[in-house]
């Protein structure tokens, strides 16, 4: 590297260094977590032991909601990590996880998204299992009389009890559904950790849920770009013009970031500003103070009991899953990853039992705020995409989130990148730990 | 997957007029180039002003789930989009084209159409390849009105299983 030295010119600047296109190790620039490699986005390795570390080990994954499948029979076919897992309620009401291969030949045997069984049969030998996942039947497992002998079948130690699906470990609290396959992982009380628990029990209160509906769209980007936009309190009063023209988000909104423990999970709180006219609190150049939407039935906000003062609570769940309360449109948003440069994002909307047929409406249309054509996320889908560019194309940079400082502590404001810096020490912590 | 069970082959004779059923046809053509224009002041125009737009995943429609990527409930809401895509929604530009189908008139009523058509709609996006984008069906009721031929209600219910990141312009 060349610096500014006696010998150079006077008058000349000194010639940054070119550092090689393609760095062969990710590396960080000081023990701190403000400035994240691009690397951690674009190298396919990196991203298998993501998985191993972060989605298939010590780490519950969201699967879904006990509204999905009401009753015994019903599945849904979903992932965990990157590995198709079936979520069934069987005979006993119980909910099982269990992952979508055959124990035969490995066919991924369930093909229907939803629906309803007695049990699940793999079309190409017709091995059948219960909905727990335990092996049932197996085709000339005895053999085939003929002319008086006994061709073929399994062998005489063949075990039909060794022989079951793969089991997941499965845990349900308010009517979301999570599941491991490390059965050795914590409880998922202990897993949140009570902060964020109780902003998770605040949502799923016990009531029943009602779904409303599924969005899906492809984002040809790293997942954890999807966590740590909803770890970025920065970003929607600037890229989300419409939340800043219509009210809905001012920088004088009242605040909380807050953190596990292990800095892995978070929640942003907030409750709507009132006070002062919005063009002082916003630096939003398009802003304009007079603009009304045509038909304000988008924004009829009516305050639920539950909600207990804030009036948005986004809380990232690490790794799997983002839950949504903006006013009165409540969804998960599941994180389905494929490779390191794109992931599926799957929005359930839901409302629940008690829920008037007002309320429903408002909620439907209050969805067009949210999902893959919102008024407010598409734009995140379309900066995704283009940072995931930046990254790829330069993988010896590194990203920079310092507003705020460069350690990573709750906060009683917005105006800071603490939870991507919390996400990220966690994310060495696990990440860097000898195998 | 399930079949569709709400729609019956329809190859019986509907009693509409030829005068209509060009009409009918120039007003499917006319939309596809409009929302292709650019100039999406175009687009809430093709509408009644106590609408309803709504673009919602086959899945949802399918199984009851009232849920749509998009529901708009009237004439204002879309020019609120309008607004939004112009001003507000942060996006990679692209194009946009639309290939309809030729309109099926479920039902011909005095000024009222039950009517139902494929479409296609392509994107390309700029120093790249174009690419299917969103592919689905029309179910629509048309109306006649003394500015011409406009939209009650147009449900774009569409197969594509994933939205290629997201959805800005109208469909």
């Amino acid at each position: 590297m060349t610096t500014a030295n006696d010998t150079q010119t006077p008058g000349t600047a000194t010639v940054p260094a070119n550092p090689r296109a393609f760095p062969i190790k990710l590396q960080w620039e000081s023990e701190g977590t403000s400035r994240i490699p691009f690397m951690a986005y674009t190298d396919a390795d990196q991203h298998k032991k993501e998985l191993e570390r972060l989605f298939y080990n010590k780490h519950w994954n969201y699967v879904g909601l006990e509204a999905e499948i009401p009753n015994a029979g019903d599945f849904k076919r979903t992932v965990v990590g990157e590995r198709s897992v079936i979520m069934v309620r069987d005979a006993d009401g119980g909910i099982s996880v269990v992952e979508n291969v055959c124990a035969h030949r490995g066919m991924q045997f369930c093909r229907e998204r939803h629906g309803n069984k007695k049990e699940f049969v793999c079309p190409y030998h017709q091995w059948s299992y219960t909905l727990k996942g335990d092996l049932q039947g197996v085709p000339f497992r005895r053999g085939v009389k003929q002319d008086g002998k006994v061709n073929g079948g399994m062998p005489a130690d063949f075990k039909t009890t060794d022989h079951g699906l793969n089991k997941l470990k499965v845990a349900t609290r308010g009517g979301v559904v999570f599941a491991s396959f490390d059965h050795t992982i914590e409880s998922f009380e202990d897993f949140l950790g009570p902060v964020i628990l109780g902003y998770f029990d605040r949502l799923f209160d016990g009531r029943k849920l009602r779904i409303l509906g599924y969005n899906r769209q492809r984002i040809p980007g790293n997942w954890k770009l999807m966590q740590e936009n909803i770890k970025d309190p920065y970003h929607p009063g600037l890229l989300h013009t419409w939340f800043v023209t219509f009210g809905l988000w001012r920088a004088d909104n009242k605040s909380e970031l807050k953190m596990d423990a292990k800095h892995r999970h978070a929640a942003m709180i907030s409750t709507r500003g009132q006070s002062g006219k919005a063009d002082q609190v916003t630096q939003v150049s398009s802003f304009k103070e007079s603009m009304e939407l045509n038909d304000p039935r988008f924004l009829d906000i009516v305050p639920e009991p539950w909600w207990k003062g804030p009036t948005a609570v986004m809380m990232t769940l690490f790794p799997s899953v983002i839950l949504q309360q903006q006013v009165n449109s409540v969804s998960t948003r599941h994180i389905q990853p494929d490779g390191h440069g794109s992931f599926d994002f799957v929005w359930t909307h839901f409302g629940f039992e008690d829920d008037t047929e007002e309320m429903t409406q408002r909620r439907l249309r209050q969805a067009n705020l949210f999902g893959p054509a919102g008024f407010v996320s598409a734009d995140d889908g379309e900066v995704i995409e283009l940072s995931q560019m930046g990254f790829e194309q330069k993988p010896s940079h590194r990203t920079l989130a310092e507003l705020g400082g460069r350690t990573a502590e709750d906060t009683d404001h917005m105006v800071t990148e603490t939870l991507i810096r919390g996400m990220y020490e966690y994310w060495r912590n696990v990440m860097e730990a000898e195998a | 997957m399930s079949a569709d069970s709400s729609t019956p082959m329809n190859t019986a004779p509907v009693n509409i007029s030829f005068a209509d059923y060009l009409a009918l046809s120039q007003f499917y053509a006319a939309y596809a180039q409009a929302v292709d224009s650019g100039n999406w002041d175009l687009w809430p125009e093709f509408f009644v002003e106590d609408c309803v737009y709504k673009l919602i995943p086959r899945e949802n429609h399918e199984r009851g789930f009232p849920l749509a990527t998009l529901l708009f409930e009237s004439k204002g809401m879309l020019k609120d989009r309008v607004y939004g895509i112009r001003e507000t929604l942060f996006h990679d530009p692209y194009y946009q084209r639309h290939v309809v189908g030729a309109p099926l008139v479920h039902k011909a009523e005095a000024g009222r159409f039950e009517v139902e058509a494929n479409y296609a709609v392509f994107r390309t996006k700029l120093s790249q390849e174009s690419t299917v984008f969103n592919v689905g069906r029309y179910l629509d009721v048309v109306v006649r009105t003394p500015e011409g031929l406009r939209f009650a209600s147009r449900h774009c219910v569409y197969d594509s299983e994933m939205i290629p990141n997201s959805i800005i312009y109208p469909i």
